[in-house]
């Protein structure tokens, strides 16, 4: 048995990176803070795995059931005797989940970011700002309450806008970070008022009381209606719009396309891998309650995230960036798993689409982090971001080649990589809660499968001819490493027994495959990559003939559904014109009218007083003789009693 | 009247007089002397209240000293000759109500007092009592507020040479 | 009492003195001028001291000494005040109270 309280040090040692290298990073040379900052997430990484080892395989499972185990606690603000709000460390089997895909992730992108971000400006300043990510991601999942999970969400928040906005310089980096951060913080304030209004109920911050499916908090507050859902709906619905926000689904999804204006490796970690992902834990880390008292509000998640993975697989057919493509897949599979959660029933058998939630989030980060570098690589070898600029580059690029491919297979679900095993579970639950979700999220994986070899194609093949302005050259050793490391996890990652480990109940239920559903799936995402592979394999006219063809189609999911242009319509004409300028008119004429009416006032009153401070030494004497007089005459004639 | 009103009737006409002059007079020198008229009758008003020593004191520091000094002041700053300019019709009104009014509250208070005469003997105050009483730091002894007041006459001397001292740096 | 005189014209003639000193110190513009009517003022409280001390405790010594000590207080006081004016009046090249006027808002 070993003592599982050293889990503390998990989020202290990024953060005594972050003070490290943000303070005297620029007295070293920029290599040491890289290298330094990868040696501290190698030392998070080997204890998240410890300590998922001992909590999986030694000390979490108390007969048969994996139970939450409060690792380390210290009571923060001592409000009163009930309310008191504590910073911890809390052990579950999601938590640790993930805890290994965090730092497993981090611990890759900060290996592969010194040979990508080598001679960038700022070099000691991205390896701080990464490391401040870590360490609030890393709180945010070992969270023993909501409110230190909102905490660190807010410090992820705050992280994400500085690694995005990295290229400070850049107009369109520095629009992106202040988006990013103004619809978050949106959505964050509907999570705190959420929380505000849960905790009121439930009376706790605490997430092993709320949680507790035979507890009396869980059962508060589902009688009391308001406007035709229990308040508990409305709490659930609204920490769920934090969640949405982070996660961007639509419509709060503007953000992320935007923000793969960072640096690549950051677009790997936060916008693919992790931060994204903090939305999915959320829900998943409240399912208890959201299943026993806000039914309705799991059944809104399940349709958004249904939504959300047909819209941006629409959108990701047409997109020609090759970030931008991945950030709607990375939409797309982030509503897979909001989708599964939202059809998940709890314990046992009941809780598969929970399972598989977390299955894929699991399989999901590495082969999408994979995607992302590798994408990197490439951006890294070409200088540019633009698809039909690419073509051929198998050749070049060999080791990036190939595991791109197998990102790209697993992606597809094409078995025996993981995304394979994941998404066959989600399509299974979801075909037992509702036909219609069930049809669209098979649709979505054609679709997956399409613009996932599509990018794949055009980039790697195409143009085999194409002529570089110097010929590109596979990357340093630095980059690939973490490609064929991840690579090696996106193959194997789906072997993991999830179903034994980490489940609604904690309680292990035995799997199954459905054939009934797992060959079609299969059949759909190998029709999408030969429909892509007849496309774009060699360069013909067919994609801009299926363009003219499907002539508004393609116009709509190219300007991705111009939900943009309605957002600027609503701020700029409506917003702005109606509500920001009357308050700002309040604002700069009464309130700050006020303000300077007093402030006039005095100053006036002061120019006409300052006429007795004559320097007339006669003058003040005057006043005195004369004051004197008068008080003598007060204080002896008329008050003598 | 006996002699001792008819001093005090003209050293009190002397002094009111002499002291409105002084305060009116527009040539500053003879201010000065007038000041001094005033200080020589007060002289006269100790000597009649039978106090010699203080008499004495007044005429040596005050009208010795004091308007010496005073008028040497005057020839290093003003011109003999000068004549002040008339004072200011409203600054003279108000001044003077100032005054008026002041004199009239005091002499009315004086008036509605009552002031109890002692028949006590007067004690005799010769010199040697005098300087007995200041070096005396037991009942009736002054020697603390005369040793306060050797303080601050040296430090009046210091004082007024480090002010009037010209500065190396000043120019002539 | 043995002078003939009642208490009360001494300290009539006393606050006369004093109001005329204040007159003085209302209207001169001379800052020697002024001096010399803060002499009168420090003058007439003498006065009164010591025909207090004559005329209610004749068998103490304090009024006497407090005349002393004014007077002593009136010699510093005037030594320090002509080496203030002699400064101003290098300073300013005059000594008119109301063209010294740099203490003002």
């Amino acid at each position: 048995m070993m003592d599982l309280s050293i889990s503390i040090w998990i989020p202290l040692i990024p953060l005594f990176m972050f003070l490290l290298i943000g303070l005297f990073g620029h007295r070293f040379k920029p290599l040491v803070s890289g290298v330094m900052g990868t040696i501290g997430l190698g030392v998070v990484a080997i204890l998240s795995y410890t300590i998922a080892y001992q909590y999986f395989f030694v000390q979490g499972k108390v007969d048969g059931v994996y139970h939450k185990i409060i690792a380390f606690n210290t009571v923060w603000l001592n409000l009163t005797d009930k309310l008191h709000i504590d910073l911890g460390v809390l052990l579950d089997p999601i938590a640790a989940m993930m805890l290994v895909v965090v730092s497993t992730v981090s611990f890759m992108v900060h290996l592969y970011s010194i040979g990508y971000m080598h001679g960038e400006k700022g070099f000691h300043r991205f390896f701080a700002f990464l490391s401040l990510f870590s360490f609030s991601m890393l709180g945010l999942v070992l969270a023993t309450n909501i409110f230190q999970m909102y905490i660190f969400w807010e410090l992820v928040g705050v992280s994400s806008f500085l690694l995005i906005g990295f290229y400070y310089t850049k107009p369109s980096a520095v629009a992106a970070s202040k988006k990013a951060f103004i619809v978050t913080r949106f959505a964050d304030l509907g999570f705190l008022i959420g929380i505000l209004i849960l905790s009121f109920i439930t009376g706790t911050f605490d997430f092993i009381t709320l949680t507790d499916t035979s507890g009396e908090a869980i059962r508060q507050g589902a009688t009391i209606g308001f406007l035709g859902m229990s308040v508990m709906t409305w709490a659930m619905l609204l920490i769920f719009m934090g969640g949405a926000g982070k996660s961007a689904m639509f419509p709060l999804h503007i953000w992320l396309p935007d923000a793969m204006e960072g640096p690549t490796p950051v677009s790997a970690l936060i916008h693919a891998a992790t931060m994204v992902v903090a939305g999915v834990y959320l829900v998943a880390r409240m399912f208890p309650v959201f299943h026993t008292s806000a039914p309705h509000a799991l059944e809104i998640i399940a349709w958004i995230g249904g939504f959300t993975s047909l819209f941006a697989a629409v959108i990701a057919c047409t997109q020609l960036d090759i970030k931008r493509v991945l950030a709607f897949s990375t939409l797309s599979q982030i509503g897979y798993m909001m989708l599964a959660l939202g059809v998940s029933g709890y314990g046992g058998e009941e809780g598969l689409g929970f399972m598989a939630s977390n299955f894929h989030l699991f399989t999901h980060a590495m082969f999408k982090a994979l995607l992302f570098l590798g994408a990197g690589a490439v951006i890294h070898a070409v200088h540019s971001n633009v698809m039909n600029e690419m073509g051929g580059l198998r050749k070049y690029l060999p080791i990036t080649h190939i595991t791109f491919l197998i990102a790209c297979l697993t992606i597809a679900g094409v078995p025996p990589f993981s995304g394979f095993w994941s998404k066959d579970e989600i399509l299974v639950a979801a075909f037992h809660f509702n036909k219609i979700l069930f049809a669209v999220e098979y649709a979505v994986a054609g679709l997956t499968a399409f613009y996932m070899f599509r990018l794949y194609f055009t980039v790697f093949w195409g143009k085999d001819d194409r002529h570089y302005h110097h010929t590109p050259h596979e990357s340093p050793l630095t980059m690939t490493i973490p490609l064929m490391l991840l690579a090696v996890a996106s193959i194997f990652a789906g072997f993991i027994p999830f179903t034994e480990l980490v489940t609604s109940d904690g309680a292990a239920f035995e799997p199954h495959i459905d054939y009934m559903i797992a060959v079609p799936s299969v059949l759909i995402g190998i029709v999408g990559i030969i429909v892509a592979m007849v496309m774009y394999r060699k360069e013909n006219g067919m994609p801009e003939k299926m363009a003219n063809n499907l002539k508004y189609l393609y116009k709509w999911s190219f300007n991705k559904f111009y939900i943009d242009e309605v957002y600027m319509f609503i701020t700029k004409k409506i917003i702005f014109n109606y509500i920001s300028r009357p308050v700002a008119w309040f604002d700069r004429h009464i309130i700050d009218g006020t303000m300077n009416g007093i402030a006039g006032v005095t100053n006036l009153v002061s120019f006409e007083i300052r006429g007795f401070q004559s320097g007339q030494l006669q003058k003040y004497a005057f006043v005195f003789v004369t004051s004197a007089l008068a008080l003598v005459l007060a204080f002896i004639y008329l008050w003598t009693n | 009247m006996t002699g001792n009103q008819l001093m005090f009737a003209i050293f009190g006409m002397l002094i009111i007089i002499f002291s409105i002059l002084t305060v009116t007079s527009r040539r500053i020198l003879r201010s000065a002397v007038f000041l001094l008229f005033v200080l020589v009758s007060t002289a006269g008003l100790y000597f009649m209240l039978n106090y010699q020593f203080l008499a004495a004191v007044q005429l040596t520091v005050y009208a010795g000293g004091i308007v010496v000094l005073i008028i040497f002041s005057i020839l290093l700053t003003s011109h003999i000759s000068e004549k002040f300019e008339v004072v200011g019709m409203k600054k003279q009104i108000f001044s003077g109500l100032a005054a008026i009014a002041g004199i009239i509250l005091t002499i009315s208070t004086i008036l509605q007092t009552e002031f109890k005469a002692t028949e006590v003997a007067a004690k005799e105050v010769d010199m040697e009592a005098i300087g007995l009483s200041l070096l005396n730091y037991g009942e009736n002894g002054f020697v603390l507020p005369f040793e306060v007041i050797s303080i601050l006459l040296l430090a009046a001397m210091i004082a007024a040479i480090v002010i009037a001292k010209k500065g190396k740096t000043q120019k002539p | 009492m043995n002078t003939g005189i009642p208490l009360e014209y001494f300290l009539i003639l006393a606050s006369v003195m004093f109001f005329v000193g204040i007159y003085g110190f209302l209207t001169r513009r001379n800052l020697i001028t002024i001096l010399m009517s803060v002499e009168l003022v420090l003058n007439s409280v003498n006065i009164n001291f010591l025909a207090f001390n004559k005329y209610l405790f004749p068998d103490q010594f304090q009024g006497q000494f407090f005349g002393l000590i004014i007077i002593a207080v009136a010699a510093a006081e005037a030594a320090v005040a002509i080496a203030i004016i002699i400064n101003i009046y290098r300073h300013f090249t005059t000594i008119n109270v109301e063209d010294v006027d740099q203490m003002k808002f």
